[in-house]
């Protein structure tokens, strides 16, 4: 959900730009984080844990906690709350501890 | 590269920091992880409180573009989007997504400010279980809502304000909880959120979060006097997020990495850098300031920055104007720990002080 009057914030949003989360294309704009554009669209769920594999969403919102990571372009690991949207990047769910290149 | 200060965070005390030292005629850098100046003060649409001198009634967003503005003016060199991953003998180094750089800085102001406290409930992992800060990203820089209807655990400011400003945006908070049995945050904030009808329970705790993939209710306990939950008094609100604004703590793992000494001040908000008066940490020419010295707030945070960066550069080039910085800059911390709520942190930095005798 976004907000789209504010009694003393006025939002400038960047470019409209599209992502792909799980294949599915969602709208965002140019200087949002991943997590912000995922929960605009209703998305919260952003991981599945290793050994439990309980679901797990953003926590802090700064880069200091992991629980948000996800698989960002091919990349696993990525802080979905630090990484800005880029038209055309595809994010999918990290289950488990994701897999490093050439590994 | 070779520079004389290095600030690592861009928040209030990084800032004042990096100002207080260019205006002194150093080479300054200083790097944060996010895109714009400003830390915490970018989602805070509050106006604050504090000493006239120190922007009493100026909007967090505003005073971050004033100071945004200073750095611009000075020349200071800004690497944004950028973490500052280790400091080693041999230099600083800095990653962003494009690259790695290493920097050799005389001196090191860490300001990396503090993280959120997590509380034990059960399902507290639960997607839409987040940091009262985290929502305040959320809701106040990016204009996203996580969801309508809200209980905020804690009733100290950050809870007080997050609450009024989710009211603002549009939110309903059923309640906010305190464990103990009085408000702990400003009464003016308090007021505030009891005019928009939020009821402040307190003495009640949070017992579990409920939901498939996503909290869809939470269960709340009235606790008594000894802190135990009273069997029968668990009631279930209909929530879609529960925000947890419990206390915060430093951010002291780049300090530790470089070999600081790190102590335990629950005064200050747990594990921290040990430090002295002026901010150095035990490692000689490494300090610390702001929220990552001790979690305090914003005008302490700029007069801790002012004195790092002051006595750095007096001792990379003894100078009266930095010694004299220095004295009145401590005049007026004092001055502004004098009042009621300064009495935790001037009793936490006088345990800190008297820890460890380098
Ligand atoms: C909801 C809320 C309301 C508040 N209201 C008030 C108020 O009314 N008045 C008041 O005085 N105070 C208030 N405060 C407190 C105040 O915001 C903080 O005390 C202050 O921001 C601390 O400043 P700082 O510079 O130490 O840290 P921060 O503002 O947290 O800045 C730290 C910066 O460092 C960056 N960083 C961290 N690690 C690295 C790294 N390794 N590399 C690069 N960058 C890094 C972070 O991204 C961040 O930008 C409030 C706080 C909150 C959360
Ligand atoms: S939500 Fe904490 S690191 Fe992203």
């Amino acid at each position: 959900m976004r907000i789209t009057e504010h009694p003393i914030i006025k939002f400038k949003r960047g470019k409209k730009v599209t992502i792909y989360f799980e294949g599915k294309p969602i709208e965002a704009y140019e200087g949002e984080s991943v997590a912000a554009a995922l929960i605009a669209a209703g998305i919260y769920v952003f991981r599945y844990s290793p050994r439990h594999k309980r679901a797990r969403g953003l926590f802090c919102a700064i880069g200091k906690c992991s629980s948000c990571l996800m698989e960002i372009d091919g990349k696993p690991n990525q802080m979905a709350c630090m990484v800005r949207v880029r038209d055309g990047m595809r994010v999918r769910r990290q289950k488990g501890k994701g897999v490093l290149d050439g590994d | 590269m070779e520079i004389d200060l290095l600030v690592v965070g861009g928040g209030p005390a990084g800032l004042s920091a990096a100002i207080t030292a260019a205006e002194l005629d150093h080479s300054v850098i200083i790097v944060d992880e996010n895109p714009r100046l400003g830390g915490q003060l970018i989602k805070q649409t509050h106006k604050f409180f504090g000493s006239e001198s120190n922007y009493c009634g100026i909007r967090g967003i505003d005073i971050a573009e004033i100071l945004e503005n200073k750095v611009n003016k000075l020349g200071i060199t800004k690497y944004l989007e950028s973490t500052v991953i280790g400091i080693y003998e041999d230099g600083v180094a800095i990653a962003s997504e494009e690259d790695l750089r290493v920097v050799h800085p005389k001196k090191i102001i860490i300001a990396t400010g503090a993280r959120e406290n997590m509380l034990s409930f059960v399902n507290n992992d639960l997607p839409g279980v987040y940091g009262a800060g985290a929502v305040q990203t959320l809701v106040n820089v990016y204009g996203v809502l996580p969801g309508k209807r809200a209980l905020m655990v804690g009733s100290g400011n950050i809870g007080l304000i997050v609450s009024y400003q989710l009211m603002q945006a549009g939110v309903e908070v059923v309640a906010i909880l305190e464990a103990l049995d009085h408000v702990g945050g400003y009464e003016v904030h308090a007021a505030k959120v009891r005019r928009l009808g939020i009821p402040i329970l307190l003495r009640h705790t949070i017992k579990s979060a409920i939901g498939n993939d996503k909290v869809e209710a939470a269960v709340i306990t009235k606790l008594d006097e000894h802190w135990q939950p009273i069997p029968g008094s668990e009631r279930e609100l209909k929530v879609d997020f529960i925000c947890l604004a419990v206390g915060l703590s430093p951010s002291y793992e780049l300090a530790a990495q470089a070999g600081a000494k790190i102590v335990y001040i629950p005064e200050l908000g747990g594990w921290l850098p040990w430090h002295k008066p002026n901010l150095e940490t035990s490692v000689p020419g490494l300090y610390v300031a702001g929220d990552a010295a001790g979690v305090e707030e914003a005008v302490s945070a700029l007069l801790e920055g002012k004195i790092a960066a002051a006595d750095a550069s007096n001792s990379i080039k003894e100078n009266k104007y930095a010694q004299k910085l220095i004295e009145t800059t401590q005049k007026e911390l004092q001055e502004f720990r004098a009042g009621k709520f300064g009495k935790k942190i001037v009793e936490g930095k006088r345990k800190l002080y008297a820890s460890l005798h380098l």
